[in-house]
């Protein structure tokens, strides 16, 4: 057959080229995002930290850097990060990690298939509406059985952060543990174990680094939540490790000063620049932990 | 998984030593099993009494008048006119940003793409974003949008906010909606003498509409239920008025005055009520936050349903 | 394709092959190789690199025109990677380097050349897979979507070339009724020979089949089998193949290869019957595998 025309062919070829070059921008738009972000952090937060004295930050016991007489102990603001995490943590990480187990080695494949979607729609849900049900369901409801919690506490908002968090630890956990080869397992089964056993011994040991990649996920994704923590845990930096206390989270600080006015440049928009740098280092850290754990995991695999 | 030998009965002497042990273990491995049941259900139930919940509190409020009116300080009186058309027109821009832009992306890492340290970068790049918390996408807005390329605290800085936000989550569906076909098909194609873009066009996007579509979906009720991006980029939380509208009934009839106009959106219109004190904004909340549910899961679900579809569909 | 004895010595698919000895076929003169049939690709010096790992190790070899060419030879041996470069699919993957040049006769035009658009290359060949590839749409549009590649677009031109495509490939009468029908609810043979119809609808000069029948069943192989025999009287046909019956059965020239390197090429029967080398030798009788 006479070969096609060479107009037609030269056509093909110019659309190929124009197309590559389109689609090579949507590759470059992600890396342009991630650009933009570490600029905007960088430039906005410069005049804040080039004020402020390194010292201070790590010294001074309250965050007030809109007062008159400012404070800049940042530490006001981590210890609330830290509790609410760890407050969430305490639910998310053993009962995510039962569940995963469970999923993983015990239940039926149709249940896991009908549980898997539902439990990630737990991560869809709005956080704003997650908010609503951290101080207007959960704290009434703590209240009756410990009279004396505030309005505003870290541990409520913590709870529900928990809950929020569970699909992070399950769902990569128990892919995790899926992955790990029949083979290890009949091994014990062999020796006469029994399912819990095989799943402690040979499964959860064989998938740690998956696990583990999910709970630093995890506390990423705690770390970075906002809503929960401004609407439920309290909007006033205090410095305390007590959780039936309330306190602002570094992200919970952002959001009461942009509820504000904020002109550009002055000191409460410079302020939550800097600690919108904050937050941009510590999950990054964790992020990047996370990923090099996954790596592992799956290069062990 | 069941054994089959769960219901047989053994012999009085066939495991002299070990037997207490193999029944302690049948006994511990039933014990968890039920654990596991009760905690799976009861996580899922913890949502569901969260829900019901909200639906006591809130259903009530849900009227037409409540749809179409704006907010006001006299709670009964309010409503989520404002809200809903700002959410409305923000995700018309976070859509033609974030669609065309990742559905690129994703074709171009997934096909085109030589594995070099770019890429890697690129890849990596990607998915230290999906984990980059809301907030921060907010200040980025803020300060970029906002102010450096003076767009104001409008929906056109709030839906490109949005847009990098879920920027990601459509890449990385569209690149696994890829990965789901076969390397023999490609090579079918290109056998027969198809550029990458033709096997692209005439083949790859074809079979994986389901899957990006999926991505689409899913990524769009996630922008929706974002508030902290907007609050930080100045979402006014008090609008009593609309947006100018796209069309218009003169010359040039398409109107993009509304891109730049200052907004709220359903999410942060709950933020507000519950802010508030008083059952009766509460009450305003949990209607806001039961529409948003209802949108969330609805999406949700559809998304759920197509890819079952899509899969169901295309056997390879 | 003549040779000293009187009987003719067509490859018939009812004559089985034996290991070593073979029936009324002993005493084919191993001198007289083959009556000058016209090259159709003409291979020389062709080298073949993975990254720095050689795969091909300078194999010259001339396809003759309108006649089946079997390569043969262990796993790993290179036969697949030596097809995949004339029609240069190595190209669309990173890291792969020829060596050496393919001429595609009657021009003379080195497919390896400088210049050389592997695209209009892969228009003259047509490729059939070693598991059923049909695209997931109607057969018709299996078949059809090489034609539109090449510019065709009018209704009536496009029904005229799938007709014929389908018949040539022997599956025109059990779709006829149902064109438009998913191909993925064909059978597997149909299948195959649906990707048959599909690469020679465009009338390519070579068509390479990578290990054709190997997920088929003995009944779908022997009708690819025929199919391929009567293809032959129109185009050329590179197939490669382990087994070694399947060779025995429908070429004419046969290309021993272990290794990355040619070791023996001739006409079928005499490869068969009387091996020059000793590792041809070995491996046709199944001393190694």
């Amino acid at each position: 057959m006479p070969l096609p025309q060479e107009s037609s062919r030269r056509l093909d070829k110019a659309v190929e080229r124009i197309m590559v070059w389109v689609l090579r921008l949507g590759g470059w738009a992600s890396v342009l995002v991630t650009f933009g972000i570490v600029i905007t952090l960088i430039t906005e937060s410069e005049p804040f930290f080039s004020k402020v004295p390194f010292r201070r930050l790590i010294t001074d016991k309250m965050w007030t850097p809109l007062f008159a007489d400012p404070q800049y102990g940042i530490s006001a603001l981590l210890a609330g990060t830290l509790v609410t995490t760890g407050v969430a943590l305490l639910v998310a990480v053993p009962l995510g990690t039962i569940l995963a187990i469970y999923l993983s080695e015990f239940a039926p494949v149709r249940l896991r298939e009908l549980v898997k979607p539902m439990l990630e729609l737990l991560s869809a849900v709005p956080t704003v509406v997650y908010g609503y049900f951290a101080l207007l369901t959960l704290t009434p409801l703590l209240q009756k059985i410990y009279p004396d919690l505030p309005q505003f506490s870290m541990l409520s908002a913590g709870l529900i952060m928990g809950i929020m968090i569970i699909p992070y630890v399950t769902s990569l956990g128990e892919d995790s543990m899926r992955s790990v080869p029949m083979l290890l397992r009949e091994g014990a089964f062999a020796l006469g174990d029994g399912k819990l056993g095989v799943a402690l011994r040979v499964v959860f040991p064989g998938a740690f680094s998956g696990l583990a990649a999910a709970y630093v996920l995890a506390i990423s994704r705690a770390v970075g939540e906002t809503m929960i923590v401004a609407i439920a845990a309290g909007l006033q930096p205090k410095l305390t490790f007590n959780p039936l206390d309330s306190a602002a989270t570094v992200t919970a600080f952002i959001v009461q000063v942009s509820l504000g006015d904020l002109p550009h440049g002055s000191i409460g928009y410079q302020s939550i620049f800097a600690a919108g740098a904050v937050l941009f280092l510590m999950t990054l850290g964790f992020n990047l932990a996370g990923h090099a754990l996954r790596r592992r995991f799956h290069r062990a695999a | 998984m069941r054994f089959a030998g769960d219901s047989i009965v053994l012999p009085e002497h066939f495991l002299e030593h070990q037997k207490g042990r193999a029944l302690r273990r049948k006994a511990i491995d039933r014990w968890f099993g039920r654990l596991g049941l009760i905690l799976t259900l009861g996580t899922l139930g913890v949502l569901a009494i969260l829900l019901l919940n909200l639906a006591a509190n809130g259903l009530f409020r849900i009227d037409w008048h409540f749809l179409t009116s704006f907010p006001s300080r006299r709670a009964a009186e309010a409503g989520v006119l404002s809200a809903w058309v700002g959410t409305a027109l923000l995700m018309l821009v976070t859509a033609s940003l974030a669609i065309p832009l990742g559905v690129a992306a994703g074709i171009y890492l997934e096909e085109y793409a030589p594995k070099n340290k770019w890429t890697d970068f690129v890849e990596i790049n990607i998915a230290n974003l999906a984990g980059v918390p809301s907030i921060l996408y907010g200040l980025m807005a803020l300060g970029l949008f906002v102010y450096k390329f003076r767009f104001g605290q409008s929906i056109l800085a709030g839906g490109m906010a949005l847009g990098c936000l879920v920027l990601p989550i459509v890449i990385v569906s569209t690149r696994e909606a890829l990965r789901t076909i076969p390397a023999m098909i490609r090579e079918a194609a290109f056998a027969l003498g198809a550029t990458r873009w033709q096997a692209v066009w005439h083949h790859l996007l074809p079979y994986s509409t389901g899957g990006i579509a999926t991505g689409v979906i899913l990524s769009m009720s996630r922008a929706i239920g974002e508030s902290s991006p907007l609050i930080t980029i100045g979402a006014l939380t008090f609008i009593a008025f609309l947006p100018p509208p796209a069309l218009l009934d003169h010359a040039p009839y398409v109107s993009f005055e509304w891109v730049f106009s200052p907004f709220t959106a359903l999410p942060i219109q709950m933020f507000n009520w519950v802010s508030r004190p008083g059952e009766e904004f509460q009450a305003n909340a949990a209607a806001a936050g039961l529409l948003l549910m209802v949108i969330t899961l609805g999406m949700n679900g559809a998304a759920i349903l197509l890819r079952r579809h899509a899969q169901r569909n295309i056997k390879w | 394709m003549v040779s000293t004895q009187p009987q003719p010595l067509s490859p018939a698919k009812n004559e089985p092959l034996p290991g070593i000895s073979l029936g009324g076929r002993t005493n084919v003169d191993p001198a007289e190789d083959k009556k000058p049939v016209p090259a159709k690709v003409q291979i020389q010096e062709l080298s073949f690199f993975y990254g720095t790992h050689q795969v091909l190790r300078s194999v010259t070899l001339e396809v003759p025109k309108d006649q089946v060419t079997a390569l043969i030879g262990p796993s790993g041996c290179g036969k697949t990677t030596l097809l995949r470069c004339l029609n240069r699919m190595h190209d669309l993957y990173p890291g792969n380097r020829y060596e050496g040049s393919v001429k595609l006769q009657p021009e003379g035009i080195d497919i390896l050349g400088p210049g050389m658009d592997p695209i209009q290359v892969r228009m003259r060949f047509g490729m059939v897979f070693q598991k059923p590839n049909p695209f997931p749409k109607s057969i018709y549009e299996n078949v059809a979507y090489g034609l539109r590649l090449q510019g065709m677009s009018k209704r009536r031109e496009l029904d005229e070339r799938v007709e014929k495509a389908l018949r040539e490939a022997a599956l025109w009468d059990e779709v006829k009724s149902r064109l438009h029908g998913l191909a993925h609810n064909l059978s597997g043979g149909q299948q195959q020979r649906l990707c048959i119809a599909r690469a020679i609808a465009t009338d390519p000069d070579v068509v390479l089949f990578d290990e054709p029948t190997s997920a088929l069943d003995p009944i779908a192989t022997s009708k690819i089998e025929e199919l391929i025999v009567e293809l032959k009287k129109r185009v050329t046909v590179v197939i490669v193949t382990h087994n070694l019956q399947q060779a025995g059965r429908i070429s004419d020239m046969t290309a021993f290869m272990y290794l990355g390197e040619l070791i023996e090429f001739g006409e079928t029967n005499r490869v068969f019957t009387n091996p020059a080398k000793p590792q041809t030798e070995d491996y046709i009788s199944g001393r190694f595998g």
